[in-house]
């Protein structure tokens, strides 16, 4: 078949950004108020309630292997993508296979800035992901925004449109500090039962 | 090392090739009418003698009263570069010819400067927005925009 | 005698969406490529993902407060970004350096030069299928390097060391060994790291001849860098438009010809070589000195305009300058150099198939904050 180069866009380009455009001004409407971090077993784990012997191995189980999804937009990735580099290895702590599907992952690491335009993006990624799965904000940026607080296209924060289970501090933070939050992570695990009580997220529209 | 000519020189020449080109008082920083912006950049391209074949930038500039599209060019041939600028009145749907077809490096700077400013190039082959979505509501670098 | 009728299939191009979220693009880069088959007919670049509005930023910092904004630029290369900033609004401020710090701040962009293109070539040559063992051996000397800089500074990735006038501190006594030692060593893992792959059979397969910018088309897009470098453009800043200084070192400058994918990867680990040779000649007979100008921190610069460029491992990185008499600038403007070598990538990639994209792509080596900011 003759290759024809001539030839534009096939589809209807402007359509597709107008159709985006609405979804990403929904999800900023809707993210005015921060999504409250699930805590729960803080408490449960001053109560000392003691878990059965299936719970511990499933728990032993998912914290000694979790498996990130694919989530980086800017700077901290590369200090993520050094922290599974051979000098601060991620996988002894099993964590070396980077799954590029979310829907075979449970740890999303938000290392980078959020913006509005990647919002929507992002809460796909997290939606696609199976439960039981967990949020660990890296960088300043995934606490609060960080240097770029200010600005008209950065969120505040992922806590606005993802719950968050751990925050990491620094910016970059070094892989050290990355690997004391992921270790925070599994304690928290090892506490939890088998089945975690997330929120219930307002849905996205599909493309 | 890469001279940066002053107007001066280039200014004489331009005067002669195209009369009336220049905005009053805008020899001295090459300061050229938005209509004669082709014109003025095709000869500063093509001209054996200056040949400035490479875009630097094309950026923009927002002077409350007007808006200020700064260009960069330098020949690499003759190692000189060289600066000169146009103005867009009026804030409500400022224009400006695209200088796309002789720079194919302007193509994103100047859908850059039309998300963010608000100039509208004609004669570009893809203006829309490019970092901001479509549906956001203002041109963020305007002094005057606010939330 | 039978006779074969052929049979003609009707076929439709389709569009598929890349990005982005992806594990091959470099950042978050989004394309609507409209493919036919396997073949590529057209792509769409979707840019935005990433845009923090550094420009308007900056309009609400001091010129000393936006160094720690410009080190989010191309992340991956702080040093220069810093670099180019500082020299724009020397520039405007009309400040001289001292020696000191002139010496120190060719030895870390050089170092900086070597981290990026690191990354770059181990990025370029895992797209083409040597899953992670190039990428890891380069990392693993990038370490090397952030060890030299956390040395100085304190911090691995975004350094907010360059300051207006000069560095921010003094180098420790124990940097210079050190730095030799860097050196000593780097030379001879760069040749035996080209001996297994220049002549590998699967990367000529992959990157020979793919994805050919013309000289022409270079300069006609603007594009700077090693991408024009390797098109046979032979423009460099150290050497055509000297800054800091420059124009004491040799040095050569690798160009290309045929503009392929192989010719970027071939001018990159040139230039790295390059790099430790200007390295070897700064690093000797540093003069004593104060290693920043007596300016004050909150600077006001005079009204006027200003354009600083450097060459930075990407290309050409430039900080376009407005002052009106006041602490912060009226406006900046960066120029973005990964943005502008992706104008070229359109026709690059027409007629290729969906690996080459992601190759071509990763030869030009951009990071998204720049393309963002």
């Amino acid at each position: 078949m003759e290759i024809n180069y001539g030839k534009e866009y096939i589809y209807d380009s402007a359509d597709l950004d107008r159709h985006e455009g609405r979804v990403i001004e929904d999800l900023k409407a809707g993210s005015r108020v921060s999504i409250p971090d699930p805590d729960a077993w803080l408490e449960e784990g001053r109560r000392n309630i003691l878990l059965t012997s299936v719970d511990a191995i499933i728990d032993w189980a998912r914290r000694s292997s979790l498996w990130p999804a694919i989530c980086f937009p800017a700077c901290c990735a590369f200090e993520f993508i050094a922290a599974n580099g051979p000098r601060f290895d991620l996988s002894r702590f099993g964590m070396e296979i980077l799954r590029a599907s979310p829907r075979q992952a449970d740890l999303m690491i938000t290392a980078g800035t959020l913006t509005w335009k990647m919002a929507p993006n992002v809460r796909r990624i997290y939606d696609q992901m199976p439960e039981p799965k967990w949020v660990i904000a890296m960088g300043a940026c995934g606490i609060s925004g960080g240097i770029f607080r200010s600005s008209y296209n950065v969120v505040p924060g992922y806590n606005k449109i993802l719950p968050v289970d751990v925050y990491v501090p620094g910016c970059p933070p070094r892989p050290e500090a990355l690997i004391y939050g992921i270790q925070l992570l599994q304690k928290k695990i090892a506490k939890a039962h088998a089945v975690p009580d997330l929120p219930k997220l307002p849905e996205i529209p599909r493309l | 090392m890469t001279v940066a000519l002053p107007a001066g020189e280039i200014a004489g020449k331009l005067e002669t090739k195209f009369p009336g080109c220049f905005e009053e008082g805008g020899k001295d920083n090459l300061l050229v009418k938005a209509d004669s912006l082709l014109d003025v950049a095709a000869f500063l391209k093509d001209q054996p003698d200056l040949k400035f074949d490479y875009l630097n930038y094309v950026t923009a500039v927002d002077y409350y009263a007007y808006f200020e599209i700064v260009y960069q060019l330098t020949s690499l041939e003759h190692n000189r570069s060289i600066v000169f600028r146009t103005r867009a009145y009026g804030r409500d749907n400022p224009t400006m010819p695209s200088v796309t077809g002789l720079w194919r490096g302007a193509d994103f700077q100047e859908r850059e400067i039309f998300d963010l400013f608000g100039v509208a190039f004609t004669g570009h082959p893809n203006l829309k927005r490019i970092f901001l979505w479509e549906g956001f509501q203002g041109h963020p670098l305007r002094k005057d925009w606010n939330g | 005698m039978t006779t074969t009728q052929e049979m003609t299939l009707r076929t439709e191009p389709f569009v598929v969406n890349f990005g982005p979220v992806h594990p091959s693009t470099h950042g978050v880069y989004r394309m609507r490529a409209t493919l036919d088959g396997e073949v590529i007919l057209d792509i769409e670049p979707v840019f935005g993902y990433l845009h923090r509005g550094i420009e308007k930023l900056a309009e609400e910092r001091t010129y000393t407060g936006f160094i720690p904004l410009t080190d989010r630029l191309d992340y991956l290369a702080s040093m220069s970004n810093n670099l180019g900033y500082c020299i724009a609004v020397e520039k405007l401020a009309g400040i001289k350096v001292p020696e000191r710090a002139e010496h120190i701040r060719v030895i870390m962009a050089e170092l900086q030069r070597i981290a990026s293109h690191s990354i770059a070539v181990g990025a370029f040559v895992n797209d083409c299928g040597a899953y992670f063992t190039p990428f890891l051996y380069l990392f693993r000397e990038r370490e090397k390097v952030l060890d030299l800089f956390d040395m100085v500074c304190g911090q691995r990735l975004t350094y907010n060391y360059m300051r207006i006038g000069g560095v921010s501190q003094d180098i420790p006594p124990e940097f210079l060994p050190a730095l030799e030692k860097y050196v000593n060593h780097m030379t001879p893992f760069l040749n035996e790291f080209e001996f297994f792959l220049k002549q590998n059979e699967i990367l000529l397969a992959r990157a020979k001849g793919v994805g050919i910018l013309p000289n022409q088309a270079a300069i006609d897009c603007g594009i700077s860098g090693p991408v024009a470098r390797a098109s046979g453009v032979n423009w460099d800043l150290r050497k055509a438009d000297p800054y800091s200084i420059y124009n004491r070192f040799e040095f050569d400058i690798p160009t290309g010809e045929a503009g392929d994918c192989y010719d970027r990867y071939r001018v990159r680990v040139e230039e790295m070589k390059q790099s430790l040779r200007i390295i070897g000649q700064a690093m000797k007979n540093i003069p004593d000195g104060p290693v920043r100008a007596d300016v004050p921190h909150i600077i006001r610069a005079p009204r006027g305009e200003a354009y600083g460029h450097i060459e930075a491992p990407k290309g050409e990185l430039g900080f376009y300058l407005v002052s009106d008499d006041s602490i912060a600038p009226y406006r900046c403007h960066i120029r973005p150099c990964s943005l502008i070598n992706l104008t070229a990538l359109r026709e690059m990639v027409r007629g290729w198939k969906v690996a080459d994209l992601i190759i071509i792509f990763g030869s030009i080596d951009i990071t998204m904050g720049e393309v963002d900011r």
